[in-house]
């Protein structure tokens, strides 16, 4: 028996993939022959957020609040308009909202309706951000959430879980590491990762950076 | 809509399992997939809430076994048919048999970046903001049979108004092409307790941002 689902399970999930594959091709040309998208559109929008759009924004964003005082207060006051100032690839929307770990506090970010996600300046989600496991728990057991990424926070330290049910996005504003006075903002950007700014992770120590 | 994709909560679901080194697309379709999303979306063919509905929409034995970029598609599908831009019969030639209907605009290569901005979801209030920070709220039991932001585990369950937004399009409506009507949006924050009760952990706390509809003060 045990066989038998194996088989048909490995079976199901070959075809499975290439029916979708012939969903999307079907679905695109269709859509094409009927002049409401353009494949070339297509191509340079898949190549934006595969070359230009991601986390390396977001670790700019947090290197300089570690760095300037004052862009840190204008990004925490309104996060849309200092992060606008900084120009990125795609315009960052009006509705960012930035949120700082202290240590008495740590701020993590879930969408348990779907996937919101701050794409400009984390870019497109990871999938586990997107799947069941974390969607379901990060709301309930954040330190559960938290052990699965090997993170151990204090006992004392408060969790404040942001559930993103609207359209405004949260960046989190990771604690800048010791031992990094006088690093530059390009050198410090090297240790913010994208799970430290969603809250499932920490900023790198200066021993773990590459 | 009382579905499978309001998760917040639920057990048996497993570990969080990070990928390390995640490519930004898994497969080229799926690249394809976002980047129609956005083309169709750009073309004025239906909001980003249609979309979301159209996902809720699919049987939970579906939602769940499929991937992300799968049921974006499926939801594509749907919306399609639906809203009559496309038949069913074409979807399955692979091919247009019938003449397009108008769209409002079409993203071509050279507004490219004009469809990679994200829309502000801003609009005109209609009336004063009904809440402040550190007002007491309770969200209301709700369970509209369409789309909604009040997730279940925070129905009927008393919080603290700690951020006001501003006014926004109301997703609730705009999902069900009931036009933008607008609503003051707020971060409503819930101690775990309150939420999961008396053996929560106490150092968590957790909000949603809700729209004033969906608050009675408290």
């Amino acid at each position: 028996m045990a066989h038998d689902h194996d088989h048909h399970h490995e079976h199901a999930h070959g075809s499975e993939l290439s029916e979708t594959q012939l969903r999307v091709r079907a679905l695109e040309t269709v859509l094409t022959e009927k002049g409401y998208i353009d494949p070339a559109a297509l191509d340079a929008i898949i190549e934006a957020y595969e070359t230009k759009v991601g986390p390396h924004n977001g670790a700019r964003v947090v290197a300089k609040a570690w760095s300037d005082p004052k862009f840190k207060q204008a990004l925490l006051a309104d996060a849309s308009k200092a992060v606008s100032a900084l120009g990125h690839e795609s315009r960052v929307g009006d509705h960012l909202v930035a949120v700082e770990n202290t240590p008495k506090l740590h701020n993590m970010v879930v969408c348990t309706l779907c996937s919101c996600y701050p794409w400009e300046v984390l870019g497109l989600p990871p999938v586990w951000y997107k799947s069941a496991p974390y969607r379901s728990r990060a709301v309930k057991d954040p330190r559960g959430v938290l052990a699965d990424f090997g993170v151990k926070l204090p006992k004392e330290t408060d969790i404040r879980v942001w559930d993103s049910t609207a359209e405004t996005r949260f960046l989190v504003l990771p604690m800048r590491p010791a031992g990094t006075d006088g690093w530059s903002e390009e050198k410090l950007a090297t240790l913010v990762t994208r799970d430290s700014m969603i809250g499932t992770g920490l900023a790198k120590n200066p021993s773990e950076a590459a | 809509m009382d579905g499978i994709h309001d998760m917040g909560g639920m057990d048996g679901f497993g570990k969080v399992e990070p990928e390390p080194d995640e490519p930004v697309f898994h497969a080229p379709w799926e690249g394809r997939v976002l980047a129609m999303q956005r083309a169709m979306g750009y073309a004025g063919a239906w909001h980003i809430d249609t979309s979301r509905f159209a996902q809720e929409r699919l049987p939970p034995q579906v939602y769940l076994g499929v991937s992300y970029y799968q049921r974006w598609e499926l939801a594509m599908e749907k919306n399609v048919v639906e809203r009559g831009f496309v038949g069913a019969d074409e979807l399955a030639a692979g091919h247009a048999l019938h003449p397009g209907k108008p769209l409002k605009r079409k993203l071509t290569a050279a507004v490219v970046k004009d469809g990679m901005t994200r829309g502000s979801f801003y609009r005109q209030s209609q009336a004063p903001a009904r809440f402040k920070p550190g007002d007491r709220v309770r969200t209301k039991n709700i369970h509209p049979a369409t789309h909604t932001r009040l997730p279940r585990y925070a129905r009927g369950k008393l919080g603290v108004v700690q951020l006001v937004h501003g006014c926004h399009a109301f997703p609730d409506a705009v999902a069900v092409d009931k036009g933008d009507d607008p609503q003051w949006l707020y971060t409503v924050v819930f101690d775990g307790s309150e939420l999961w009760g008396p053996d929560a952990d106490p150092t968590v706390k957790v909000s949603i941002d809700a729209f004033e509809p969906y608050l009675d003060p408290a």
